[in-house]
């Protein structure tokens, strides 16, 4: 369901941009996959009568998440603003070492074998280790695992875009004679911009991903994950699913905000 | 006119690129000098080298043996002082730049002030005819439009000396002989050298004093044809009608094919 929704998303969101006539169909067609979808899991969740344990219905999920909105909002600010702080720590990082990288060819041939190591790492099993290092009544486990996810997208995409300058724009700061610290800011910061912002949207649904499982390994109470699980653990299937529901809008709400900012940074790049 | 006051001299210049596959000689002992304010089209088959010669002049690559001057001056320090507007095949605008802050940029990279800067792109726009689009951004503009702010920002510092590789290449036919049309106007205006590169034939017998006939592998100079058609005032759209012109394009033709009676060949071959 995550996945229509986010691709439904990326397509309004992408038609809405090229001004294209398909737009309210590419914003019905998901919309209405999803509600034949809830439909069919309503219906066959009261045909089999299915235990709430296994799947509750979409009634029964969505009347919990009107009875704990305050609750649900109330975690979703807690991952959140653990999911968000990776995400800029992350991004802050990934693109300095992106810089670093792309001044240096040895720096990059060192780090390479380090970032791919680091990509294949489930960053989340670090986090008991992090709880431990730095105490599990504060949240900083939770923000270091969300950043140390979105480190790595965001480095591999500002690395690319740092290569894409164009030959023309090359050669044309060079008949400038124009300085190496003129040229990085005006054009090859500039066209590394977009794939930053890739990175950023990539890395938007890890940082979310990364804060909430987190919150399963300890630290402390409030966030959407805590609350899934002691949920879960109090036999309140309905309200853990209430919570799942809360933290795929906090999801999208990354995802979807990201992707606004790539295409408000690309919007002049259609044509070079 | 003494030799210091020639926009281009090129003298017995060779360029070889060593590839994989070995050496390709790009340019073999070239000579060629454009005198100041004089419009000098290359012209020739793909590969002999037209845009490798201009790199040369640009400062942009270095020749392997032979001297190159332009305005008097070595390339590099040329090139350090600003001599030259460059213009390529693509526009190369920078496409997060407003237009006029597109022709602004080699002001701007170069320590004009805002003000200057501002009242020199307005300047220019008028030139181009594009003043309504100062605030667009290269994306909103058709290939023509952008290609003429990429002259304008060669334009920008006023050079005496203009290079320029296929700027028009991407044009379609009726953009491509208004954008002929006005360049010969801006050259006069502004009474800058050319250098042009170009694979049309009447293009380049409409633009220039001078059409320099290339051939590939090595790349060689092979003839020179004079086309007198008027000052840059008055070649207009007619001229492309005159008898003239005919004569000229069937002369660099000639030159191109091979197929030059052998006296003429004798006088202007190299
Ligand atoms: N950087 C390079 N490395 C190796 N060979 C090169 C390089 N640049 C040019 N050449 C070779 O030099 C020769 C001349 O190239 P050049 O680009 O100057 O041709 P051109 O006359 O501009 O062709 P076109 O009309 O297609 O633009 C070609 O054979 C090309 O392959
Ligand atoms: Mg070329």
């Amino acid at each position: 369901m995550t996945s229509t929704a986010a691709v439904g998303a990326a397509q309004a969101a992408e038609t809405r941009f090229r001004l294209s006539g398909a737009g309210s169909h590419a914003v019905l067609a998901p919309i209405g996959l999803g509600v034949v979808l809830l439909g069919a899991w309503e219906f066959g969740v009261r045909l089999f009568d299915i235990d709430p344990f296994v799947v509750p219905a979409p009634a029964a999920i969505a009347g919990e998440v009107l009875e704990n909105l305050p609750t649900i909002c109330s975690g979703s600010v807690v991952t959140g603003r653990n999911a968000l702080a990776g995400l800029l720590i992350g991004a802050v990082v990934g693109v300095l070492a992106a810089l670093v990288s792309s001044a240096s060819r040895v720096l990059d041939q060192m780090a390479a074998p380090v970032v791919a190591a680091l990509s294949v790492v489930p960053i989340v099993a670090l986090a008991p280790v992090l709880y431990t290092m730095f105490g599990a009544a504060a949240d900083t486990a939770r923000i270091l695992v969300a950043a140390l996810s979105v480190v790595v997208p965001v480095y591999l995409n500002t690395l690319r875009g740092l290569r894409q300058v164009l030959p023309v724009h090359r050669d044309l700061m060079r008949a400038y004679a124009a300085r190496p610290a003129w040229v990085a800011s005006t054009v090859t910061l500039p066209t590394a911009v977009p794939f930053v912002f890739t990175g950023l949207r990539i890395a938007s649904s890890l940082a979310v991903i990364s804060a909430l499982i987190a919150e399963y390994f300890g630290g402390p109470i409030g966030g959407l994950g805590k609350s899934i699980t002691s949920a879960a653990a109090g036999s309140d299937y309905a309200l853990a699913w209430a919570y799942v529901f809360g933290s795929i809008v906090l999801g999208l709400t990354f995802y979807v905000a990201t992707l606004a900012a790539e295409l408000w940074f690309t919007r002049h790049r259609a044509t070079t | 006119m003494s030799a210091g006051t020639h926009a281009v001299e090129v003298a017995g210049v060779s360029r070889v690129f060593d590839t994989k596959k070995g050496p390709v000689v790009a340019l073999d002992d070239v000579d060629l000098t454009v005198a100041a304010g004089e419009f000098v089209s290359l012209i020739g088959p793909s590969g002999c080298g037209k845009s490798t010669l201009l790199r040369l002049i640009a400062d942009l690559d270095q020749p392997t043996s032979g001297t190159i001057a332009v305005r008097g001056k070595g390339p590099r320090q040329a090139r350090l002082d600003r001599e030259y507007g460059i213009a390529f095949q693509q526009a190369g605008l920078l496409p997060w730049r407003t237009v006029a802050a597109n022709i602004e940029l080699p002001l701007q990279v170069h320590g004009v002030a805002k003000g200057a800067r501002r009242a020199r792109a307005a300047e220019l726009l008028e030139l181009i005819g594009l003043t309504d689009f100062a605030d667009h951004h290269p994306d909103q503009l058709s290939g023509g439009m952008q290609q003429r702010v990429a002259i304008a920002r060669a334009l920008a510092e006023s050079p005496k000396l203009l290079l320029m590789d296929e700027p028009f290449g991407a044009l379609d036919e009726i953009t491509r002989e208004r954008m002929q049309n006005e360049l010969v106007r801006i050259a006069a205006e502004t009474g800058a050298a050319v250098v042009f590169v170009t694979h049309s034939i009447p293009e380049a017998v409409f633009l220039s004093d001078r059409v320099v006939v290339m051939s590939p592998r090595p790349g060689r100079i092979t003839g020179v044809v004079d086309c007198q058609l008027g000052s840059s005032s008055s070649r207009t759209d007619a001229v492309r009608d005159e008898a003239g012109f005919f004569h000229a394009v069937a002369a660099v033709r000639e030159h191109l094919h091979g197929t030059a009676p052998v006296a003429v060949r004798g006088v202007e071959t190299r």
